[in-house]
Order: structure tokens, then C-alpha cells, then sequence
């Protein structure tokens, strides 16, 4: 019985739990490489985002709001971004932006907090996991202790991904307020309840992250005056100290779109446009881009037809953008099956986002994914080594 | 047979007299505060000592006689006035549209202060208790709903019914307007039902995800077509001709439902009062229900009617709800640290809008909930970020030089997605300057002053870090709010 075998048919957990970390591991991790996550809260609409302009079905499933044709900025012969995309299409053109069209998983759950739960912590639909899937990997290989944190989550309040016990993940939305309000921070004691062990793991982690991070790293870079222009300010001044981090999630708000959709979602792509396209300014100006790789995520995609609020309902697969100085640009996945939609109209998947999550631990960090992901996947080959 | 009487006699004394024993020690004073400081915000000295002569029973009459269906402090004026047309702003132009979100925002700011004031003035703080919880049960958040006056009355009707019936309030929230325009209710048409309020009523209201099926959602959806809003007035509509009047069929019940018919088979299922009692759990006893005493209390709780204060008597006088381990085991939420450090210490205050403005930088903008599930909680609440924050809220407050809470935080923190100081810092730095503790007055009113005393009255467990004999007074103050210890209840 080789390792996979093993793994498939005990359970990843149990494997993990009875085998010595470092023997499941493998090579050690290569955290020098950096992970930033964007998700892209409440659903966006992904049939809007990345466009199969040339179907006939596109168009009569959204009479409303279907992009016009002859705004479409086109990719290929078939598929083409919302116009408020334009800053990303010169890193399209570099061929530094991937977009995978149809990720999802099996038997998708509609509801936002059971789906986004599903994709942070990479379950099965009918299982419920307390841990993220980043903490999984921190937890089974972990990240240097010179690190200035595991992970930085910018300006929520929930640690998604990265979610559960075992690892360092700090939450913060203005790294010189961090700095200066550490000095509240004193863990000494032991803790007597769980609610009480967490805070003093907060504290603990926050004394060591404020000597880690630095606030006045002079980037040149020009960020927008939104509030995700913010977010990613920050999280560039993250990754400019010196004690780096593996992973920084940054969050933009706002795509459930059940009302009204067109101009909500003009206005949040562009967001998120120019705030990828700054961050790979910050990235470039601190010799990061070619050891950064950048990947959007949502709870799930929303649905093909238009409802009659001029908005969209829940939905399942939906594209995302993976970017990256070492990203091999262009399309992944396949193409949305308009004529194949599910009993409640849905898209079906073509990419499990678990396939991903195996392409960021197996060939960006150079980890196993099994036992993160609780069971193999493949990675998608979308980076250079 | 006169045998086996006179045998019995003393076995049933004997069960008369232990059950009365069971019942009748008073709380004591450590079982008074863990009472107080889980339903009341705080366990003020002089209310943990009152309490502290009352069985479990007795004590439970007393909170639950004084709850409250309304307001003690006054809402604001607008509250009243005539309704602001829904139809106003989507006709407005540029200008006046702009002119109307400031006037949202400004109302926005004055509700939540308002809400706030009456947590902290209130003699039935377990009325705003239970209001609170039902804001995050029943969730409807002002970002979506924008209309003031429709957060206020569904504010209103939830703190009518926080400790009546909640298959009525079940009923009313669901006509509520704010909630009809939250889960798009008000879309939801014959042959283009939306189903957002289907969905979360089975999911987060009543029975709970894995209990239903998606083609139940569908079904239940159809049954709530029809339901609106009238704009002018704000008012709940029923449009007949938008509604499905067709047969559905909702968790095995068929019949040619409406709305209510759903929600009535909904109040039908055990997990129903199960889910409600669950979360009563973990706002009021530990994070991991005990699933034995959930069966117990729900089962007490569906055969009341769902009287929400039967479910109450029957946590609040179980033994699991004072056992050891779940003493300290819950984190306050932003609302109840800053509101029960408000009574605990009986701070004077003017307006409340500056601790709004906290609340919501450490987490809890009232009337704004993240998203329909509610604020998370629990754990939840703490991470660096909200941590830093609270200690600095806490760090102020007690410094007596500069009784300005929040004015730095001010400086450089916007709560996300709010906007909520974009105006008024003139009026935010005015009701700052009127924060004011009086530690003379509040040591005056402890029956003893050395440092265990303190300890036991300010803290839910032993502190962390011990204070240093030397220490006391203020300073002791200062020292066991900043205790980790002090971020439990």
C-alpha cells in the first residue's frame, strides 16, 4: 500500500493525527513565497465579471443586465471581462493573470455562510471542519518562527482561512496603530478556559508580530482612496518588512447583488481592478511580484438568470483570477455550460477549488496537500517553478 | 395497609424536605454575580448583594417580573414624525440625494446612541439583553434597509416581544418592513419568487442548516409571494396578485399555503425550539451546548407555547448554568464591555454616540450586523486588532486626567463600511469631555476594600496578574480592567 492509498482510505485526519509531521511533510515548505488572498465577499457575479459574450443563451438569460457585446473587453473569440476591468488586461497581456472559469465543488450549498465556510475551510459540502485550510498547512508545516506572523488578515474581523488554533494569524487594518497599541499586550499568565487561552494567544501573537512588522517602508506606489485601496495599502506594507509573513488575506465587500446589480458591480470590479493593479505596483517596487501569487475567491458565483429586481440569486461556479509574476497567464477551467445548467438553474463546476488550494500547497510551497485537503487533488498547472 | 402508610410517611417527608432544601439556599454572592453579569451587563455590588439573599427561583421572579415592552429613554424626535417615502430617494436628484444619506446617516448615529443610553439607563437591562439577542437572531442590518425610521420599529418590535412569545415573534418579524426589505421579501413575486427569506428563516431562524432540503426553500418561497411594502407608509402589504396561490409542499406538509402556513409548519418542528435554546446556550451558559439540557429546556420551551421566559427560568435555574466550568467561559461582546463597564462603575455620561462610534470599531455596529447570520461571537470577538482596540477603550476610560475614551481612536480608525464619523466630531469631542467616573463614590458602596474584594467585584474569575498588595484604589481599577481576565463574563 503506497502513501496515496493509505491517506484515501484511512482519512486524512487520522493520518495526520498518528504520523510525525515531519515524515508527511516531505521537503520543507517554502514560505519565502507569499500568498495573497482576495476574497471577493457576498458572491460576485462571475457571469458578468468574466464574459461568454459570444453565447446566444448569455444574452437571453439576462435581457437587463448582460454586458453589451460591444463592451466586452474581449480575451478570446468567446469569452471577454467586464469593462471596469480594463486596469488588469496589461497584466492579461503579459500573461501574468490566469482566470479559471467554473470553480466550485460537489453538491453546493447556496447559503453565504455555510459556502464560504466550505471553501475557508476546505470541506465537503456535508462536512463541517472547525479549522481553516491554511491553518491546517501552518499546523502541518510551520512557517518560520522569524516570520513576523503566520498569516495577516487586513481589515476583518474574521479570520476565514485561517481560522482555529494552532497558528499565528494576526488581524489588522493600519499597521502603525498595530505597532502602537501593542504596547497593551502582556501575556503572562495561564489560562484556565478556552475563551481565556485565546485571548492570551492574541496577546502573545501580537507582541511578536509588532517587533516583526514595520509601518514606514516609503512605497511609491499610489493606492486608491477607497476602502479596499486601504486594505491593500496595507497589505503591502506587510509585505515590505523585513520578518516576512506566508499569507495576507484582503477582503472587498459588497457583491451580493440581489437588486440592482449593474451599477454595484461596476463599481466593485473596478475596485478591485485598480486596487490588483496597485498591489502589483507595491509588489514590483519591493521586489515581490516574482514571489507572490494572487488569487480571488467568493462563496460561490451567482445565478445565470437575472431575478426580476434587475439583481442575481445565489448561484454555484464562478471564474477567478489567479495573478503572479511566475503565473502562466490565460484560461483555465472551461467554458460556462449555459445549456447545462442544474435543477435550480445552476452552472456546474469544471475545477474544484480544492484543485487550487493543492496548486498553492504543492507547487507554490512545495508541501503535501493531502492532509490539508483531506484527500488528493490536482494541482492545476498554472506556475513556473 | 396501615403499615405501609406509616412507612411512607417519612420517605415522603423526606423527598419534601430535599426537594425544599434544593430549592431554597440563596444564591450567595458568587452565584448572584455570575447571574447578574451573564443577564444584566454587569453585577453591580449593590444588585450582586441583593441578589445574593434570593433562591434561584425568587431571583428569576425578580428579573423576569421588572422585564420591560418598552423604552425607558426617549427615541429620538424623528422617530415619530411622519414616515420618510422609501419612493423620496429613488426620485431625488443628485443633490438631494446626497442631502438625504447625510440625514440617514446622521439618524443612523442618534438611534444607535439611543440605543445604547437605554442599555445603560435601564432598570430591566435583561429586556435589552434579549433585544440585543434577537437583533442578532433576527437580523437586519441598516446598510441594506436605509430608512431610520423602519431600523427603529423593527427595534421596537423586537424589544416588545424579547421576553414574550416567539412563535408571535416569529409571525411579526417576518412582516416587519425592515426585515421584508432585508431578505428581499419585498421582490419575491408569482413566477419570479426570491427566495433569500425562505432560505435564511429555515437556515438561521428556525430549524437550522442539514434540516431541510433545497427544493423546501423553493417551495416555502412561493408561499411568501405576494408580501411587500408600501412605500409612503412604510407599511406591511399583502399583493394578492403577486402571490402563488398554488399547492406546495414544505418538510412533507402539502397544502395550498401562505406565508404564515409556512411558519407555522416551521414552529411545528422540535429542532425549531431546539436551535433557539442552543443559541440561548451560548450567549448565556458556554460555547458548546450541553445537548442533554438543550433537549431538556427546549422541550420546556415548546410546551409553554415558545414562552421565551419559560425557556429563561429553565437555563437560569438548571445546575449546568452555575456549574464551575462555565464560570468565565464566555467573551463579552463590544456592546457588553462597554455598556457593562458603564454600569459596573457607574459612569456618568452625556451623550452616547461617542460609544456607538466604540462599539462599532471594536466589532458590534449596532444595527448593522456583518451579514444575516449576525455577529459570530464568541471568539470571534477578539483578535489583535479588537483586542488592542478594547484595552485602549478601557485604558482611557479610566484615566483620570483625560476622560476622552475614544477622541484618539477616532484619529485613525474608520469602522469598515459604516461611515459613521464622517460628521459630528465637533458633538463626539463635547460628549466625551462628559465621560466621568467617580471611584470615591464607588469604593464607598463595597462592604470591604482589601484587594480580594475588589478583585471579586470587578472580575468574573482570579485575575491573570495578580495586583501587588500596595495597590489600590483607582489604579487597582486600572490594572484588573486591562486583566485578560476582565475580556470575560
Amino acid at each position: 500500500m503506497n502513501r496515496r492509498d493509505f491517506l484515501t482510505s484511512v482519512g486524512a485526519a487520522t493520518v495526520a493525527a498518528l504520523v510525525p509531521t515531519a515524515a508527511l511533510a516531505g521537503p520543507r515548505p517554502d514560505y519565502s513565497n507569499l500568498l495573497i488572498l482576495i476574497e471577493l465577499k457576498g458572491g460576485n457575479d462571475g457571469l458578468n465579471t468574466v464574459i461568454p459574450y459570444s453565447s446566444g443563451e448569455y444574452y437571453s438569460l439576462r435581457p437587463r443586465i448582460a454586458i453589451p457585446r460591444d463592451q466586452v473587453l474581449q480575451l478570446d473569440s468567446a469569452t471577454g471581462l467586464h469593462p471596469a476591468l480594463e486596469p488588469l488586461m496589461p497584466l492579461w497581456r503579459s500573461r501574468e493573470l490566469a482566470i479559471v472559469q467554473g470553480m466550485g465543488y460537489p453538491s453546493p450549498n447556496l447559503s453565504h455562510f455555510r459556502s464560504i465556510e466550505i471553501w475557508d475551510t476546505a470541506a465537503n459540502s456535508s462536512e463541517y471542519l472547525n479549522e481553516g485550510w491554511l491553518t491546517r498547512a501552518f499546523v502541518q508545516t510551520p512557517p518560520a518562527r522569524s516570520f513576523a506572523a503566520d498569516g495577516v488578515i487586513v481589515g476583518a474581523a474574521e479570520l476565514g482561512p485561517m481560522a482555529g488554533s494552532g497558528t499565528r494569524a494576526i488581524a489588522l487594518t493600519n499597521p502603525e496603530q498595530f505597532i502602537r497599541q501593542a504596547r497593551f499586550a502582556a501575556p503572562t499568565m495561564q489560562a484556565s478556559s478556552g475563551a481565556l487561552r485565546h485571548i492570551l494567544k492574541v496577546e502573545s501573537d501580537i507582541v511578536h508580530a509588532a517587533a516583526g512588522i514595520t509601518a514606514d517602508y516609503p512605497l511609491q506606489t499610489e493606492f486608491a482612496k477607497t476602502p479596499f485601496g486601504n486594505a491593500i495599502r496595507t497589505a503591502a506594507q506587510v509585505v515590505a518588512s523585513k520578518a516576512g509573513v506566508a499569507a495576507i488575506k484582503v477582503s472587498l465587500n459588497g457583491f451580493d447583488t440581489h437588486s440592482a446589480q449593474q451599477g454595484t458591480q461596476a463599481r466593485l470590479l473596478k475596485d478591485l481592478a485598480e486596487g490588483l493593479a496597485a498591489l502589483k505596483s507595491a509588489l514590483v517596487e519591493t521586489g515581490r511580484w516574482q514571489s507572490s501569487l494572487i488569487l480571488t475567491y467568493a462563496e460561490f458565483g451567482r445565478r445565470p438568470a437575472e431575478n426580476q429586481s434587475g439583481g442575481t440569486d445565489h448561484g454555484t461556479a464562478s471564474a477567478h483570477f489567479v495573478l503572479g509574476g511566475r503565473v502562466k497567464g490565460g484560461l483555465y477551467g472551461e467554458a460556462p455550460s449555459l445549456n447545462g445548467l442544474d435543477g435550480n438553474g445552476n452552472l456546474a463546476r469544471s475545477v474544484d477549488f480544492r484543485e487550487l488550494y493543492a496548486t498553492v500547497l504543492e507547487r507554490w510551497w512545495g508541501t503535501d496537500s493531502a492532509a490539508v485537503l483531506r484527500g488528493r487533488y490536482t494541482p492545476l498547472d498554472l506556475v513556473r517553478a | 395497609m396501615r403499615l405501609r402508610v406509616r412507612q411512607l410517611i417519612p420517605m415522603i417527608v423526606g423527598i419534601a424536605l430535599s426537594a425544599a432544601h434544593a430549592a431554597s439556599p440563596p444564591l450567595g454572592v458568587d452565584d448572584a454575580r455570575h447571574l447578574l453579569s451573564r443577564t444584566s451587563f454587569a453585577a453591580t455590588p449593590a444588585a450582586t448583594e441583593s441578589y445574593a439573599r434570593l433562591t434561584r427561583e425568587q431571583a428569576l421572579d425578580r428579573l423576569l417580573a421588572t422585564t420591560r415592552q418598552q423604552a425607558t429613554t426617549p427615541p429620538p424626535a424623528w422617530t415619530s414624525a411622519p414616515f420618510e417615502s422609501l419612493r423620496r430617494f429613488r426620485t431625488a436628484s443628485g443633490e438631494e440625494r446626497q442631502a438625504l444619506q447625510r440625514q440617514r446617516r446622521e439618524e443612523g448615529l442618534e438611534l444607535r446612541a439611543w440605543w445604547l443610553d437605554e442599555m445603560r439607563r435601564t432598570p430591566s437591562p435583561l429586556t435589552e439583553k434579549m433585544a440585543l439577542f434577537w437583533h442578532n437572531h433576527f437580523v437586519s442590518s441598516d446598510q441594506k434597509v436605509r430608512s431610520p425610521q423602519l431600523m427603529y420599529r423593527q427595534n421596537a418590535l423586537l424589544r416588545r416581544h424579547a421576553l414574550g412569545n416567539f412563535g408571535t415573534l416569529l409571525h411579526e418579524i417576518a412582516r416587519d418592513p425592515a426585515m421584508v426589505i432585508y431578505l428581499d421579501n419585498a421582490s419575491n413575486r408569482k413566477g419570479q419568487p426570491n427566495e433569500n427569506f425562505a432560505r435564511e428563516v429555515m437556515e438561521l431562524f428556525t430549524l437550522g442548516e442539514g434540516h431541510y432540503s433545497e427544493p423546501d426553500i423553493k417551495e416555502a418561497a412561493r408561499a411568501f409571494t405576494g408580501w411587500g411594502i408600501e412605500p409612503d407608509r412604510g407599511e406591511f402589504v399583502f399583493r394578492t396578485a403577486l402571490h402563488d396561490e398554488g399547492y406546495k409542499n414544505v418538510l412533507g406538509r402539502g397544502g395550498y399555503m401562505n406565508g404564515d402556513d409556512v411558519l407555522n409548519v416551521l414552529l411545528a418542528q422540535p429542532r425549531t425550539a431546539e436551535l433557539i435554546v442552543e443559541k440561548l446556550w451560548r450567549e448565556f451558559v458556554s460555547p458548546a451546548p450541553d445537548p442533554a439540557e438543550v433537549r431538556r429546556i427546549a422541550r420546556i420551551f415548546r410546551d409553554s407555547g415558545y414562552e421565551i421566559k419559560a425557556a429563561l427560568r429553565a437555563l437560569f435555574t438548571s445546575d449546568a448554568f452555575y456549574a464551575p466550568q462555565y464560570r468565565a467561559a464566555l467573551i463579552k461582546s463590544p456592546v457588553e464591555l462597554i455598556v457593562g463597564t458603564l454600569r459596573q462603575f457607574d459612569f456618568a455620561t452625556g451623550q452616547m454616540l461617542p460609544f456607538a462610534f466604540s462599539a462599532a470599531q471594536l466589532g458590534q455596529n449596532l444595527f448593522a450586523p456583518p451579514n444575516v447570520k449576525g455577529w459570530p461571537g464568541g471568539e470571534a470577538w477578539i483578535n489583535s486588532t479588537t483586542l488592542l482596540a478594547r484595552k485602549q477603550l478601557l485604558e482611557r476610560l479610566f484615566r483620570e486626567e483625560d476622560p476622552r475614551p475614544v477622541a484618539a481612536a477616532m484619529e485613525n480608525e474608520r469602522p469598515t463600511g459604516s461611515g459613521m464619523i464622517d460628521n459630528g466630531r465637533e458633538r463626539l469631542l463635547r460628549a466625551l469631555a462628559d465621560v466621568r467616573f467617580d471611584s470615591t463614590q464607588w469604593f464607598a458602596q463595597l462592604k470591604s476594600l482589601d484587594g480580594e474584594a475588589v478583585q471579586r467585584a470587578v472580575l468574573a474569575a482570579a485575575p491573570g496578574n495578580p495586583i501587588p498588595a500596595d495597590v489600590r484604589g483607582l489604579q487597582a481599577l486600572r490594572l484588573l480592567t486591562q486583566d485578560p481576565v476582565y475580556q470575560l463574563k
